[in-house]
């Protein structure tokens, strides 16, 4: 089959007739098997636009059987904040005809589609698309040479790519050098032969499809720090790092272990270290213990290792004993659906364990908020004497962005532990004042040395079967969670500041919920955007922001359970007995979808400005007008 | 990290610990339960040990047995039912300075803790475990304990026991741990001797006491009290002195020996049934780990490591 854009006659190359056209943000979909490399090329493509100040996003599906199997990358990078990885690719790279049947729906009308002749036969005359046929496999055997392995196929495609949107080819090539360069030099040979074989292909083959993006405004990028890519259990890791955190103790579950894996390496490096244990109540135990001592520490799991930490979680909440605890939420319950999305854990989070149990959860937005949000968890954990909850999820864990370099010298914390004499007035639980211990190891004046205990006490961690005491107790450890509330900052709100619509999102839903909000506005609704970073406590101020709107919408990936409220929105209906308060939810294991927002709130509004906006099925950036 | 392992305690520097010192809350056990004298002994150790006084942790699960650190007058803590072991683990790995004793039951120990006791101890972590073992529940008021033996009638077994006890030396030694010792609440310079010889092991010792419970379960141990017409057989370790009584003591390096020495018939024996100073402490290994990762990164600081780190990630 030939493809529209193949040139009749292959006689005397065919240069690049028109000039690139600007564009302002491309998604590309990557879809082949999970042996070809392709994460590998989209993590190329997204270290190479944070190193071109520009935003970028990925997103990917691991399949959950160990070898194999069909596996996407999505990115979407470009100028300007990229805030989803794109409902719709504008071009689809599609390896095999598998990949072609499973994803040619996911790409916009007027996008490209990139198939491997080799292996794929697209249905002929779709004239919906742009289809370009390419030998990938043969043109990859052929530009490495050598035994006829199609081994590079990924970094050819990478090659052909970085020709069609004029990517910056040195800094690629110096990308591919860093990621094979400790390998033999064979291997960092046959990828450049590979790139430069997928490089040259458009050149001759291709007529038009070359697009460049806009120019960035550097005034946007005013840190005067360069970007850096990672994913975000990456940036957990790192802000922990930053945050003094030396100890920690976990067991390994998807998608929390890369966590642990980096912890474990690098914590060497900074004098402390990360233990393995042989489960997750060990684990939480460990870190507990390492806290006792003195040195703030962190655990971690997925949902069903929440749930196993849960009763130590309760003593530390009754301890007061400061602790980090990271849960990575998948799709549950039980190993349910353990590499897809869900926000599922929140009320795990808040009100999981036995008792009342008064704690901390804290959610990041984006993958450069796990970096922020872990020495915020901190900051709390020690200043309140308190476990806290760092909600992340799967597409947060597993995806890439670029960010700013934190600004280190100004954000790193001391992680030596505070062993001072303490005073013969020491008392572990006072009434009137935040629990301090003192750490193991610290002499105390008056030589009666504390019991950090589960069981209810005075104010000198004597048991006591007082009532009043335990009702005084219970109140302490409830009232310095609410001071902590009365000090945060209201949350970050978007656009108009009253109106039809306030649309509430959580943790990673934060960028298809503002991108959201921008069609929304743009359709002529009058509507908001609030975000809440601080699940638990929640920040003032809530009551007067949703006065202020008819309906106030919470999107969320999690169950509408039995009375038809996703988990945040049943928190907030039962804590602003606000009738206005309602739910989008869905548990099909994927982020959203920014039109899925869009239309969620359309249901809810009855708007058909809305309903008119989700209806226009938006053309690709890459279509030939 | 210093990579020093607890052998000689160091000088002190106050006032000598005394029992007075030593003593806090007033135990809340039965008169005549057996606890009170692994209390007594444990005085006795801190006494001969004389570690300052800020270094000692005391630190237990839930049971009758582990309120023990409300007794004793060191930093410590009463954490939940069987999870003390990686808690301790915690607090050792985070401080080498410290003296980490941990008490706990049959149940606390080997029931619902049974997992945390292999790991602790196959690590190697460095701290002392005291079983203190009186066949039941006791705080929970007689229930089936994974050491009452078969016909033992309990509030969950009113026609008496049917499973299986473990054999706790034999699951002691199957463990990993590098010193495991058993004693009897009855002998007070025994329990002593054994529980200072493992606070002074580096690595992870157990002694495993039986402790009567006058309560739910009297009269547990008098086959192995003199004084009550029972038998109170003494191991005794090999001298190396080249007398041929010598070739018939317990080599207490010997695991072969020490799993021989547990198999025997109940009551059994009483003494250090194995002990390995070879192997290193987890706290060691870690160091290591620590001494080669800054050997590589020079000594960098910790905001040049990060700055390094991110400066690969641009
Ligand atoms: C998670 C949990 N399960 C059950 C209990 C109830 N419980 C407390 S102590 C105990 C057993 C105590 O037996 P043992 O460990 O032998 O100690 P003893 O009281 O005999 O010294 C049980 C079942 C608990 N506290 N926590
Ligand atoms: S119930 Fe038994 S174990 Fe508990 S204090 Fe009384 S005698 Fe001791
Ligand atoms: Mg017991």
């Amino acid at each position: 089959m030939v493809s529209p854009n193949t040139p009749e006659s292959t006689s005397g190359a065919v240069p690049s007739s028109s000039a690139p056209r600007a564009i302002h943000d491309v998604v590309i979909r990557l879809a082949g098997n999970s042996q070809d490399g392709i994460q590998s090329v989209g993590g190329f493509l997204a270290r190479l636009a944070g190193r071109s100040d520009q935003d970028v996003m990925t997103y990917m599906t691991i399949p959950s059987t160990i070898s194999g199997g069909p596996s996407i990358f999505q990115v979407r990078m470009g100028t300007g904040d990229i805030l989803s990885s794109g409902d719709r690719a504008d071009m689809l790279v599609a390896f095999y005809q598998h990949s072609y049947d499973a994803h040619i729906g996911s790409l916009r009308p007027g996008g490209v589609l990139l198939y491997d002749s080799d292996h794929v036969t697209p249905v002929e005359g779709d004239n919906r698309f742009t289809q370009v046929a390419v030998p990938i496999t043969s043109g990859t055997v052929e530009a490495v040479g050598g035994a006829g392995k199609d081994k590079g196929k990924n970094i050819y495609i990478l090659g052909l790519i970085a020709r069609v949107f004029d990517l910056d080819v040195q800094k690629l090539a110096a990308l591919i050098k860093e990621r094979f360069g400790g390998k033999n030099e064979d291997i960092v040979r046959n990828a450049m032969l590979a790139f430069d074989g997928g490089y040259a292909w458009p050149q001759n083959n291709l007529r038009d499809l070359f697009y460049r993006f806009e120019a960035i405004d550097l005034a946007t990028r005013a840190s005067g720090r360069p970007q850096v890519t990672m994913d975000g259990n990456q940036a957990l890791a790192y802000g922990l790092l930053a945050a003094g955190v030396r100890h920690g103790a976990g067991y390994p579950i998807t998608p929390w272990s890369s966590i642990m894996e980096t912890l474990r390496t690098e914590l060497p490096k900074y004098g402390g270290l990360f233990v393995q244990c042989e489960d997750e109540i060990a684990a939480i135990s460990t870190a507990i213990g390492f806290s006792y001592t003195g040195h703030l520490a962190i655990t971690g799991s997925a949902g069903p290792g929440l749930s196993l930490k849960m009763e130590a979680l309760g003593w530390a909440t009754m301890a007061e004993m400061p602790l980090i605890v990271v849960n990575v939420q998948r799709g549950g319950p039980s190993t349910g659906m353990p590499t897809n999305v869900e926000q599922s854990d929140l009320m795990q989070a808040i009100y999981g364990s036995h008792g009342d149990t008064p704690r901390v959860v804290l959610s990041p937005k984006n993958v450069e908020d796990c970096f922020y949000i872990a020495i915020e968890a901190c900051r709390i954990a020690r200043t309140y004497s308190t476990p806290v909850i760092i909600l992340s999820d799967m597409a947060l864990a597993s995806r890439i962005e670029a960010f700013d370099e934190p600004d280190f010298p100004k954000l790193m914390v001391d992680p030596k532990a505070d062993l001072s004499d303490r005073g013969a007035d020491f008392k572990p639980y006072p009434l009137d004042a935040i629990t301090r211990h003192a750490p193991a190891g610290s002499k105390i004046a008056s030589g009666k040395y504390p019991t950090v205990t589960g069981l209810e006490h005075d104010e000198l961690g004597h048991p006591t079967g007082s009532s009043k005491l335990h009702t005084q107790m219970t109140a302490k450890r409830r009232e310095k969670i609410k001071k902590l509330g009365a000090s945060l900052p209201s949350p970050e709100l978007n656009g108009d500041s009253a109106g039809e619509v306030l649309l509430v999102t959580w943790g990673s839903t934060w960028g298809p919920g503002l991108e959201a909000l921008k069609r929304i506005n743009t359709a002529g609704v009058k509507a908001g955007h609030l975000h809440l970073r601080h699940i638990h406590p929640l920040p003032n101020g809530l009551e007067e922001i949703f006065k202020r709107y008819h309906k106030i919408v919470v999107a969320e990936i999690n169950d509408e359970g039995l009375y038809g409220y996703g988990q945040l929105a049943m928190m907030l209906r039962a804590r602003y007995a606000n009738p206005a308060i309602v739910s989008v939810a869905k548990t099909d294991g994927l982020t959203f979808k920014v039109s899925e927002i869009v239309a969620g709130v359309a249901k809810h509004i009855e708007s058909a400005d809305l309903d008119a906006s989700l209806g226009v099925s938006r053309q690709s950036a890459l279509a030939k007008n | 990290m210093s990579s020093t392992v607890l052998a000689t305690p160091p000088a002190p520097a106050g006032a000598p610990l005394t029992k007075k010192i030593l003593t806090a809350d007033h135990p809340t056990w039965c008169p005549g339960c057996g606890d009170f004298a692994v209390l007594a002994s444990f005085y006795r150790v801190l006494e001969k040990l004389q570690y300052p006084h800020e270094k000692i942790v005391t630190f237990a699960g839930i049971g009758c047995s582990s309120r023990f650190p409300y007794f004793v007058n060191t930093h410590g803590g009463h954490y939940i039912h069987g999870r003390a072991l990686p808690f301790a683990a915690g607090i050792s790995l985070g401080n080498e300075d410290l003296h980490v004793f941990v008490f706990g039951g049959d149940g606390d120990g080997f029931s619902i803790g049974g997992n945390h006791l292999v790991h602790t101890a196959r690590k190697n972590v460095n701290l002392t475990y005291v079983i203190m073992d009186n066949s039941v529940y006791g705080l929970t008021k007689k229930q089936t304990s994974p050491t009452s033996p078969i016909g033992f009638k309990t509030k969950t077994d009113p026609t008496g026991a049917i499973d299986q006890p473990i054999n706790p030396m034999r699951t002691l030694l199957n463990t990993g741990a590098t010193f495991v010792a058993r004693s009897h609440a009855t002998q007070v310079n025994h329990m002593t001797e054994m529980m200072l010889r493992a606070a002074k092991h580096p690595g992870f010792s157990v002694v495993e006491i039986l402790s009567e419970c006058v309560e739910f379960y009297a009269g547990a141990f008098d086959s192995s009290i003199p004084r009550k017409g029972g038998t109170w057989s003494l191991i005794a370790e090999k001298k190396n002195d080249g007398t041929p009584e010598d070739a018939d003591r317990h080599d207490v390096t010997d695991e072969v020996a020490a799993f021989k020495l547990a198999g025997q018939a109940w009551p059994g024996s009483f003494g250090v049934f194995y002990e390995n100073n070879v192997r290193k402490t987890k706290n060691v290994l870690e160091a290591e780990l620590v001494t080669k990762a800054r050997e590589r990164t020079k000594n960098a600081t910790d905001l040049q490591l990060l700055q390094a780190t991110f400066a690969k990630m641009r």
